[in-house]
């Protein structure tokens, strides 16, 4: 019926109604109009907090003046800053290492086991990683207790004196550092696992008559086999480690002496425990430049080799 | 000198047995075809002589040495696998020199062999190309070139063939012949496709449910299967099976294949089958090719007779026609000009000198 009226000539008025529909009908408007909710849920979500957060760091700690850049001048100049970016840098780049590591070795022990019994030990090795961290953490802190924990008796059944593990700044480190690799090393497990079943079984086949030891199999197989999810998987790792503010804050909350601050927790002892508030948004602020360097290197390494495979 | 020999060599998976102790001498540069129906024990032997399925009985030597227990890498063999298996991450050069590379071969050496290698294939102004950017048939050839270059002691094919189309396949196949003819190495050699078989053979073994049914030459297995199973799996279209019964008439041998239809024993088999007269669950074996129109001209052993044709099949070359014995299909090939009709009679002519006589209870050929 529509496009009967339409060869009429004296419908040619309606032109302009037309065009409206065209634009209607065009692919384009329509994945915008499909894509919509998305880019809502976005802007509020994302767009609007980080434009606020922005707006707040350049603010002064009464929030009624603007001091432009001068709460990031503020930072510069003070020692726990700078303390807080090594420990941040430290804690997320040794704790990845050490998940990726782990990660690989156990999915590896686990793509080994005959398929009957590997739902069962996929689930167990799952727990780590389901249970709420902040929950976790508090039975680590437990363990960690210097007097009545099971970690420091362990020891001192064996004759060896207990620990600080909490105490002490070196151990303070080691411990948020471990208990993040127990929290995160099974998103690990779980990642490589899927990327290992996804190895033609044929190229490690190809590869044994080839003369291959497992090793070398590794090396030249199944590392590059899996490379963009490991990049991926660590790149995802590196931001939400770098962001990680709830092991710490339970464990340690940060001491002995900022010892163990990393932005998240800093910002939060600076912005809502000490109440400047810019200050605390501009210490958040700095994970933003720092990451998005590490996102450009592991993406365009992935976009330079997706094409390849 | 690199024989491979099997010894009594049976694998088990848990309590189903693949292969039920075979036993087979390759010997020195020879050709081998494994050829058999899927599940048939045939890729299950060739991963057993590769290494890569561990043997539950029975010995496999190469060269001499049992290799039981032998890893893979130090069994000095190459293989094709039917997905090519090539690393997807390196190009051509990378893929056919990685084996050598892993030897620890001076890089010179690499070079030379890889080159000489690409050129047998063909495949020179490949070899920086990502196997993502070959067509299967090139893969295939690097999948073959990785294999040479190394210069193993033997070649293992596992269905190298069977992921390329039909006309491809015609190609590559005349590939392989002529790359053996060139390299002269021990090839053993997997496939489900008899023409492949019979083609690129020097001996062809036919397997079946994990035996060995026959071995020899393709001309042997053609002209005389030893069983019903190598009667009906080489050639094509297949062999036909009438059901029949031997009869003897003054001093001469019939078979009969029902009340109005029977045909007289070329006389130089009288001997053979007379111990078979009256036994039951007889088969006459008679290829399609040996069913043809008649013509003027009468050979020994042939002879006329008539039937109503129910489907026509032209093959440009020939045309072929299928009608009903017994209740059974039956083929035949006739001259395309024979004028060959479905539903009407036609006057065949059976060559009974090149007849089998099958047991069916024992699925012997007799």
């Amino acid at each position: 019926m529509a496009d009967v009226a339409a060869r009429n000539p004296a419908d040619l008025s309606t032109q302009p109604r037309s065009g409206l529909h065209k634009l209607m009908q065009r692919k384009s408007t329509i994945a915008f109009l499909m894509a919509l909710p998305l880019i809502l849920l976005i802007t509020i979500l994302v767009a609007y907090p980080a434009g606020y957060a922005v707006y707040l760091a350049t603010l002064n700690k009464g929030m009624t003046r603007f001091v432009g850049f001068g709460n990031f001048e503020f930072l510069f100049g003070r020692d726990t800053f700078w303390l807080v970016v090594y420990q941040s840098c430290l804690f997320a780049i040794t704790a990845v290492i050490f998940k990726a590591i782990i990660g690989f070795v156990v999915a590896h022990f686990v793509h080994n086991i005959p398929s009957k019994g590997q739902r069962k030990w996929r689930g167990m090795l799952l727990v780590p990683w389901v249970i709420p961290p902040a929950m976790s953490t508090l039975a680590w802190l437990w363990l960690f207790d210097p007097s009545y924990s099971a970690l420091n008796w362990l020891l001192g059944f064996f004759g060896i004196e207990g620990i600080p593990w909490t105490g002490e700044a070196g151990w303070a480190r080691f411990s948020v550092i471990l208990v993040n690799v127990w929290i995160g090393s099974p998103f690990f497990m779980i990642m490589y696992l899927a990327a290992l079943k996804s190895v033609p079984e044929q190229l490690y086949e190809a590869a044994s008559i080839d003369g291959a030891t497992w090793w070398q199999r590794i090396w030249y197989v199944t590392l590059p086999m899996m490379r963009n999810i490991i990049a991926i998987t660590a790149l995802f790792s590196l931001i939400v480690t770098f962001a990680n503010f709830d092991i710490v804050r339970v464990l340690t909350a940060g001491g002995p002496l900022n010892s163990t601050h990393i932005f998240g927790t800093w910002a939060f002892r600076v912005g809502i425990e000490g109440g400047d508030i810019p200050l605390g948004a501009a210490v958040s602020l700095f994970m933003v430049p720092i990451l998005a360097v590490a996102a450009t290197f592991i993406l365009r390494d992935i976009t330079k080799r997706g094409s390849e495979v | 000198m690199a024989q491979v020999t099997l010894r009594k060599v049976v694998k088990k998976y848990d309590e189903v047995l693949a292969v039920r102790g075979i036993d087979l001498d390759i010997s020195d540069k020879e050709f081998i075809v494994l050829v058999g129906p899927s599940g048939c024990g045939k890729s299950t032997t060739l991963r057993m002589i590769a290494g890569l399925e561990e043997i539950s009985g029975g010995d496999i030597a190469i060269g001499g040495h049992v290799v039981n227990d032998v890893p893979p890498k130090d069994r000095d063999i190459a293989m094709v696998f039917q997905n090519y298996a090539l690393y997807p991450h390196m190009n051509v050069y990378e893929n056919m020199s990685f084996g050598l590379k892993l030897k620890k071969t001076p890089k010179d050496v690499i070079d030379q062999r890889v080159k000489q290698a690409a050129q047998i294939l063909d495949i020179t102004e490949l070899l920086d190309r990502k196997p993502k950017q070959l067509s299967g048939g090139q893969r295939q050839r690097v999948a073959m070139g990785r294999a040479i270059v190394r210069d193993p002691k033997v070649f293992l094919f596992d269905e190298p063939l069977s992921n390329l189309d039909a006309k491809l396949r015609v190609q590559m196949r005349t590939e392989i012949k002529k790359v053996h003819q060139k390299v002269r190495t021990t090839t053993v050699y997997v496939t489900h496709d008899q023409v492949e078989a019979m083609t690129l053979a020097d001996r062809v073994v036919v397997m079946n449910g994990g035996l060995i049914e026959q071995v020899g030459s393709p001309n042997d297995l053609y002209h005389s299967p030893a069983t019903k199973f190598v009667a009906g799996f080489i050639g094509s279209p297949a062999m036909n099976f009438i059901a029949c019964q031997l009869e003897q008439a003054a001093g001469a041998l019939r078979v009969r294949l029902n009340d109005t239809l029977s045909f007289p024993v070329p006389t130089e088999r009288t001997a053979r089958y007379s111990g078979h007269v009256g036994k039951a669950n007889l088969m006459l074996g008679l290829r399609p090719e040996h069913i043809a129109e008649t013509r003027p001209h009468v050979e020994p052993n042939q002879h006329d007779f008539d039937m109503v044709i129910d489907v026509v099949e032209p093959m440009g070359m020939e045309t072929l026609v299928y009608f009903t014995v017994n209740g059974r299909e039956v083929c035949g090939r006739v001259n395309p000009n024979a004028g060959a009709t479905a539903a009407q009679s036609m006057k065949l002519r059976a060559d009974l000198s090149n007849m089998h006589l099958i047991d069916d209870s024992t699925g012997k050929v007799l």
